[in-house]
């Protein structure tokens, strides 16, 4: 299963990889995802470490949710906006 | 209603004016109250003085989540019509940063909805502000005082 990941703000720093196309096991969750990509480097492990919040196709999601062929899930840190 | 996010500045009168038609293609003339909101960029924080500020969004889901957000305040206020506008890039000291908009029948709608985009936006949409000083910049951490503010508003809907 193919998806996509994205990385805003800090957390797109402390990865260094804004845009990343990933292969998962069909049925994988988001936190599934998550600790694969600790798994590869320290900077993935710093990047998702502490309160990340988590979008599945745009919306604000949890890390339970199966993931479903070319979603785009996206990490980043809580909002600062206004 | 609208909700736009964008680089350039914005002019408040146009935006006054978009809303106040926008409001009175609805109403059919029964907007007795607009209240606006514009957030301009503090020349300080806790630290010391800063330059400006950098700010970084999530192209698609920033411009769906204001969206809903305005759509969410007409509906729970009952207002005629509602606009926000949010700038992202790089922005200097007293820019203007957001502007808000509400039009209602009556005055307490108009406030309510417009505090109510604001303490949501700063919970619900995606963008991030890293301010900068010189060569120095740091992202500003999010602020448990916002955080209760926008939980206040999810508590009263209930």
């Amino acid at each position: 299963m193919q998806i996509m990941i994205k990385t805003f703000a800090q957390t797109r720093e402390l990865s260094q990889v804004p845009v990343l196309a990933l292969s998962m096991p069909q049925g994988s969750t988001i936190a599934e995802v998550k600790t694969h990509l600790r798994s590869l480097n320290e900077k993935w492990s710093l990047a998702l470490e502490g309160s990340i919040l988590t979008a599945r196709n745009h919306q604000l999601c949890d890390e339970k949710e199966t993931l479903q062929e070319n979603d785009e899930i996206a990490f980043f840190p809580p909002v600062t906006g206004g | 209603m609208f909700a736009e996010i964008q680089e350039a500045n914005f002019n408040q009168d146009s935006l006054y004016h978009r809303l106040l038609a926008n409001a009175n293609n609805v109403s059919k003339g029964n907007s007795g109250a607009i209240v606006t909101f514009t957030g301009l960029v503090r020349d300080s924080n806790a630290s010391g003085t800063i330059e400006g500020i950098e700010l970084e969004h999530y192209p698609g889901m920033t411009e769906d989540a204001l969206k809903k957000l305005v759509e969410q305040a007409i509906a729970r206020f009952s207002l005629n019509s509602a606009g926000a506008v949010h700038r992202v890039g790089k922005l200097y000291n007293q820019d203007p940063i957001v502007w808000v908009g509400c039009s209602a029948p009556h005055r307490q709608a108009a406030f309510d909805g417009a505090v109510f985009l604001m303490d949501m936006l700063k919970h619900s949409v995606p963008l991030w502000k890293k301010e900068f000083c010189g060569d120095k910049s740091d992202w500003v951490e999010a602020k448990a005082s916002d955080d209760k503010a926008a939980l206040q508003w999810m508590k009263e809907q209930v």
